[in-house]
């Protein structure tokens, strides 16, 4: 169970006890001994990448029935608009087709949905997709759908990896044009390298896009917000998925990801330039949609 | 000198005037705003902000706060979200009896402080009960023996328990730990329940498919009174077929409600410790009578039936 596999885990070392002056004499490798947050707990930083992928091997099976529950659906209103916005596809005439690369994407929504938009809407059948996930498990789910689908049809253009967002061995620097993120970025251990590898493998003119849960400004619809995340949702993860632990997890863990601005400027320092007015925030800010673009 | 000049002014008075004075002035040249800045400096807390203590701050700008946990495993909820984990699982349990989350959450939901206060007070009021309180024995699939047990002569607690275990095909797998019910001892005294269901099924010798599922919950609500046994004896049969209502209704039922009436309480009985026990001894003591074998019913009818189609 998670909350086993938790405690295993979670524990913190001596040396993590001392104050921060005395961890850098105290041993020899500092990064190792550095904690960080998983939720409202804090671990090992090392620890958490397995931790977030214990999770996500936990929600895979019902991921889409629970999103879908947890959000009474607008979680797909978000997504349509979040690939209506980005508006991606290879335009009639043009000389070459796009590489999008969908990154914790795994059960694929979203890269079903730009394939979709741009078949749909420019005609485009060439463009190549890759979706990346860290957890094999949510990949499989993917890859389930995809064999189901109309894009299993022998072309080859959708390729599934396995691959952690903050290094992408797998990718080669500047071979992508459109990089999205949906729901995903904040379960990186260390976001701004992952948004420095987005930088990466982005070609130039090449499109940053993350649709990703964010702060409420508004205090009135905040207390309802936080109200229904922190009781109804791990209530739900509870009767649904028989897993308390893992929702817990999932609406802390938004709490813990930077504000608006911040991540913006985060963005910003990956090297991207980031047009005004720098993001667009969907149902109150519940959810916000960051771009940027490598020039 | 100071005191012709302040007039009536004690010494003691004078005294404590200058010292007041001394002190106020080293204070405020120890904590004047310079310095202040000057150790916060020191200390690394002035111009450098990690991006931790940011973190740390939004958490504790949460406008939701849980209660501090009481136990290693315990989620304090509030009473609208255990209202809610009521009526979700009530709904969720009605319709799937065999998902264990609906049970467990449905359980623990109407496990109220009244219902388990009371169930404590009749522990602590019997020797047997304080035992059991005070060394807090769990059940794991460890501590209970099962090779020993088989080697226990045949009408003995432990034997009966372990053969039941092997016709029924189950385990006694580790039951799902309490979470939702704060105080630690009541929800000591809930898990001790969930444990023991088990032993409840063995001697009497209720199968686990749903018919015997409801006998032994009518016999543990009549016994020792939680709601959720109730709740599945009231409503649970409506699910059933009609000739295992009647079943029901005319043989088992009565036979629990007789005999969870009239024995002895079963939440004090410390199992671990009696199972070398004579299992008639243990019934006569209990005064816990012998329902009919249901499979055995099951079979009698179904032949019945086929009987009378050819």
């Amino acid at each position: 169970m998670l909350s086993r596999t938790l405690l295993r885990m979670g524990r913190q070392r001596p040396a993590a006890m001392l104050p921060s002056f005395a961890r850098s004499y105290a041993s020899s490798s500092n990064k190792k001994d550095d904690t960080t947050h998983f939720g409202y707990r804090t671990v090992n930083t090392e620890d958490k990448e397995k931790l977030v992928r214990g999770v996500f091997s936990l929600v895979a099976s019902n991921y889409d029935v629970m999103n879908d529950a947890m959000s009474f659906g607008v979680h797909r209103l978000w997504k349509h608009h979040f690939i209506n916005r980005l508006d991606a596809g290879m335009r009639p005439g043009a000389l070459k087709p796009l590489d999008f690369l969908d990154v914790a994407g795994g059960t694929g929504d979203i890269a079903f949905g730009l394939l979709d938009h741009a078949s749909k809407n420019f005609g485009d059948v060439s463009s190549t997709m890759t979706v990346a996930d860290i957890n094999p498990d949510m990949l499989a789910e993917g890859k389930v759908r995809y064999e189901a689908s109309k894009w299993n049809d022998g072309s080859n253009r959708v390729t599934f990896l396995e691959q952690n967002g903050e290094t992408m061995d797998a990718i080669p620097d500047a071979s992508k044009d459109v990089y999205t993120i949906a729901f995903g970025i904040r379960n990186f251990t260390n976001i701004q390298a992952g948004l420095n590898t987005a930088y990466r493998v982005l070609r130039p003119g090449g499109v940053f896009a993350c649709l990703e849960f964010s702060h409420v400004d508004n205090p009135v619809v905040d207390y309802a917000y936080q109200a229904y995340s922190f009781g109804l949702l791990p209530l739900m993860g509870q009767l649904i998925a028989n897993d308390r632990d893992s929702y817990q997890y999932l609406v802390e863990s938004i709490r813990r990801f930077p504000k608006q601005d911040d991540f913006s400027s985060m963005i910003k320092k990956a090297g991207f330039y980031v047009p005004e007015p720098g993001y667009e925030n969907l149902t109150f800010g519940v959810a916000s949609i960051h771009i940027g673009v490598k020039l | 000198m100071l005191s012709s000049g302040l007039g009536l002014r004690s010494v003691a008075q004078k005294r404590s005037f200058g010292l007041s004075v001394l002190t106020t002035a080293m204070a405020s040249l120890m904590f004047s705003e310079n310095n202040r800045l000057a150790s916060k400096m020191e200390s690394g807390k002035l111009h450098y902000e990690d991006s931790n203590s940011r973190f740390d701050k939004m958490l504790t700008e949460a406008t939701f706060k849980r209660r501090a946990p009481e136990y290693p495993s315990h989620v304090p909820l509030y009473n609208v979200e255990k209202f809610m984990m009521f009526v979700g699982s009530g709904i969720g349990a009605y319709f799937h009896p065999e998902r264990n989350e609906f049970i467990v959450g449905l359980g623990e939901s109407t496990a109220i402080k009244p219902v388990l206060r009371r169930l404590q007070k009749q522990m602590l009021s019997d020797p047997v009960g304080r035992q059991i309180l005070k060394e807090r024995p769990r059940m794991t699939s460890t501590s209970l023996d099962l090779d020993y047990l088989k080697s226990l002569p045949p009408n003995t607690i432990g034997n009966t328990y372990v053969k039941w275990l092997e016709k029924e095909g189950v385990s006694p797998d580790t039951r799902v730990p309490v979470r939702y019910i704060d105080d630690a001892e009541l929800a000591y005294i809930y898990q001790r329940y969930r444990e023991c269901h088990d032993f409840y099924h063995s001697i009497t010798g209720l199968p686990i498919i749903i018919e015997g599922e409801i006998a032994v919950k009518v016999f543990e609500f009549m016994n020792i009174g939680m709601p959720m046994s109730g709740l599945g004896a009231l409503f649970a049969p409506f699910h059933l077929k009609k000739h295992q209502m009647e079943r029901l209704y005319s043989i088992y039922y009565p036979w629990a409600i007789k005999c969870g009436l009239n024995s002895k309480p079963l939440i004090n009985v410390y199992w671990e410790n009696i199972l070398e026990e004579d299992l008639d001894v243990f019934r006569k003591k209990m005064c816990i009578e012998q329902p009919p074998d249901l499979r055995a019913m099951r079979k009698l009818y179904f032949a019945a039936k086929k009987a009378a189609k050819n």
